[in-house]
């Protein structure tokens, strides 16, 4: 599903933030990666979701057999690749639902299906709320305005609930969530796994992989992927710290 | 023009049933020479059949106008006008406009399209000449019999002058004298029609009243003149405009519009302002002027302006509130948007005469390509308004880094115990907000317009519901083209 070689990304200003990363994430996968604070989690998420200001000065990636760097972040978007924020982003005004009908469209209108009306919408909410045990209150609110960090994480799984990606990146969702919360996160990924699909998700913490079972779990440090290994790896990583990695690498 | 779907339905319904009441005579296509004197205003009245009155009222408006300058404080850019080039009197012509559709110019059509307007109604507004204005006769004619019986009075300026002379007489200029400014005086000097309301006591209007249900509505555009009177204890809202891009063969539009409501009264009104912007490089666009001011002349009295201003090259407009009686209140809300070369130097002026007296101004400006945006408002406090209270805030969004916003508040208070609070914020729409919606799905250009639909949202749903969903559709076309 997801092929990427010999990464390489900078910042405008020349910085190199990605230094050869490679990584291959099959359908059906539940991948985590982990990795110590500006190790370039986030940006190999950007880069992937297309985000400007980042120049790729070498390396290639493929997304279900295509191109994926030669493609516009909003057409990515609607190829099924799906990023869950770090920091969502607030859009004073912007009706929640309104903001996920509009996108769940301009998806379904690019695979050529009907637009779901206000109805249809509706009933589709409230099956996957239920699905999440998420309740409705933030719905009506503007979109992640005034939101709780944990509200924050919340909407983003909804979201990734309602669009069903075939791609979907969640980056340090689990963080500075109860162990409430956790747990919905959990279930949002895991009624998300099936065998056309694929998850990537950043993590600082061993905790989220006890609720979702990865397949293989990454060591992202200095731009590139220095480890790789299955769930036991993480759990070491809890142990060990990262310092120890690096020596290894 | 498209005020709501439900009365389009009307509209359309009511048309089928064939006209019945027979056309007004040919008015002989006439035209007055370029320039203006009072020979012109002369011509003007005659043409009209205006009572001597009226006629010795637009003539003291000329002199006025004569002895005064194009006011230049406005933060506006535009190449002097000569006013001795226009023609200030041109008879409706019945036939000129294209015959159909086909030969209409087709980037019109297409926005027509993205504006959802219904393909009967698409030929109306490009001014092809077909049923459309019987329709609207047979409508407003049936209208104004449901209106009568409340003893509502809606029709054109000309004919209030003509079946209602006491009222006009009484009113005009009462809210903005002949010599108000310098476009109002040219007004007051050649209007050529606009629409006369009134309210009687105790009544409230059942339905929007709407330029579009009045008689050659479309072909009174340059210098229109309004005036709504709302007695003791009525209300009524009224549309003024239409969504749908406006063409006019005249550059320069100077419209006047005064509300006066009694003891009680509410008036609410509401415009959206699309009239042609001009090409990318600005040529060509509509130069509108306007003075509208609204007074609240009885205790208890609300005056609440709404307006969506998209077109227009240049805007100069100051819909304004003067609160006269005692705990009257005053209202402004505004989405002002500038794209490619269009200026916009507008806002409100609150005068707070009478005690408790309260007002609130809430300006969206959007500005994008080389637009310039500038918020002008006065506030005033005189000292006998004890206890006046004004909210002013004063939002601006900038697309792009060739536009521009400005903010000129004027805040004078004369009344130690006056509570007058001003807040300006200015914002970029953030690259973060754009990737959030791409990376959802959302294209450039729709990411944009929910972005900026989100910004003026709280004015929006100060427009009645139609309208609303209409103009959220304009702000989308206005910006077509800021992005990407
Ligand atoms: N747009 C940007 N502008 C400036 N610096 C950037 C930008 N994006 C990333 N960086 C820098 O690149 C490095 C990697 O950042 P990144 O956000 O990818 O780290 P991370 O692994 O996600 O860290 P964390 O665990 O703290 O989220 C950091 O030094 C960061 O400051
Ligand atoms: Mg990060």
């Amino acid at each position: 599903m997801l092929e990427i070689h010999d990464l390489h990304a900078r910042l405008t200003d020349g910085r190199e933030i990605l230094r050869g990363i490679d990584l291959s994430v099959n359908a059906g996968e539940v991948h985590a990666i982990m990795g110590p604070n500006g190790s370039g989690k986030s940006t190999l998420a950007a880069v992937l979701a297309g985000r400007d200001g980042y120049e790729v000065n070498q390396g290639t990636v493929t997304y279900l057999g295509r191109d994926l760097l030669a493609m516009p972040a909003d057409e990515r978007a609607r190829e099924g690749l799906f990023l869950a924020f770090q920091y969502p982003v607030e859009i004073p005004g912007v009706n929640n639902m309104y903001f996920l009908r509009t996108a769940i469209n301009a998806q379904r209108r690019h695979r050529g299906e009907p637009e779901l009306d206000a109805g249809q919408f509706l009933r589709i909410v409230r099956a996957k709320l239920k699905l999440l045990d998420i309740g409705e209150d933030l719905l009506q609110r503007a979109v992640n305005v005034g939101f709780s960090g944990g509200e924050k994480k919340r909407n983003e799984v909804f979201q990734m609930a309602m669009l069903e990606p075939r791609l979907a990146i969640l980056d340090e969702t689990d963080s500075g969530l109860d162990i409430d919360a956790l747990k919905m996160v959990a279930r949002g990924v895991n009624q998300q796994r099936a065998p056309d699909r694929a998850i990537v998700m950043i993590t600082h913490y061993q905790r989220l992989l006890e609720y979702v079972e990865p397949d293989r779990v990454h060591v992202l440090q200095g731009g590139r992927i220095v480890q790789s290994g299955d769930k036991s790896l993480a759990m070491e990583l809890e142990r060990r710290g990262y310092g120890p990695v690096e020596d290894a690498a | 023009m498209t005020a709501s779907t439900e009365t389009l339905d009307r509209v359309r319904s009511l048309s089928q049933e064939g006209y019945k009441y027979g056309f007004v005579t040919d008015i002989e296509a006439e035209t007055a020479p370029p320039g203006l004197n009072e020979e012109i205003v002369r011509f003007i009245s005659a043409k009209k059949e205006e009572p001597e009155w009226l006629l010795e009222w637009r003539l003291a408006a000329f002199r006025a106008w004569r002895e005064m300058t194009q006011p230049d404080w406005a933060k506006l850019n535009l190449a002097p006008i000569d006013y001795q080039a226009a023609t200030y009197y041109s008879a409706p012509k019945q036939n000129a406009g294209p015959k159909s559709l086909d030969e209409v110019d087709p980037e019109l059509l297409r926005t027509y399209e993205k504006l959802g307007i219904p393909l009967r109604e698409r030929e109306a507004l490009a001014g092809v000449a077909v049923d459309a204005v019987f329709d609207s006769i047979s409508v407003a004619t049936t209208f104004k019999e449901e209106l009568s019986k409340l003893g509502i009075i809606f029709c054109s300026m000309g004919e209030a002058v003509r079946e209602h002379p006491d009222l006009v007489r009484k009113y005009l200029g009462t809210v903005v004298p002949q010599n108000d400014n310098f476009f109002a005086a040219l007004n007051s000097a050649v209007f050529s029609d606009g629409s006369f309301a009134y309210i009687p006591t105790g009544v409230r209007c059942p339905m929007e009243l709407s330029t579009y249900f009045r008689i050659n509505a479309a072909k009174t555009g340059q210098f229109e003149r309004t005036l709504l009177i709302a007695d003791k204890g009525s209300y009524v809202s009224y549309l003024e405009g239409c969504t749908a891009p406006q063409r006019d063969e005249n550059q320069l539009h100077a419209a006047v519009v005064e509300l006066i409501a009694h003891e009680d009264a509410q008036i609410k009104y509401s415009t959206v302002q699309n009239w042609y912007p001009g090409d990318a490089e600005g040529r060509g666009g509509i130069y509108n002027f306007v003075t509208k001011r609204g007074a609240c002349r009885g205790a208890r009295s609300k005056i609440s302006w709404t307006q969506v201003e998209t077109g227009s090259a240049i805007t100069w407009k100051y819909p304004s509130c003067v609160l006269e009686g005692d705990h009257s209140v005053g209202e402004f809300y505004s989405v002002a948007i500038t794209n490619n070369r269009q200026q916009a130097d507008t806002g409100t002026k609150m005068i707070h005469i009478g005690k408790g007296t309260r007002s609130t101004i809430l300006s969206k400006g959007i500005s994008a390509g080389r637009g310039q945006n500038t918020y002008r408002g006065l506030v005033r406090v005189q000292p006998r308004a004890q206890n006046a209270r004004n909210h002013t805030q004063c939002d601006s969004l900038l697309i792009g880094d060739r536009c521009g916003a400005h903010t000129v508040p004027y805040i004078e208070v004369r009344n130690p115990s006056a509570r007058v609070e001003h807040e300006a914020t200015t914002s970029k729409i953030s690259e973060d907000q754009l990737f959030y919606c791409q990376q959802r799905g959302l294209n450039a250009e729709d990411a944009v317009s929910l972005i900026v639909n989100g910004f003026c949202k709280e004015v929006l749903k100060e427009l009645p519901m139609e309208f609303a969903v209409e103009a959220q559709k304009l702000l989308a076309v206005s910006l077509e083209g800021s992005v990407g």
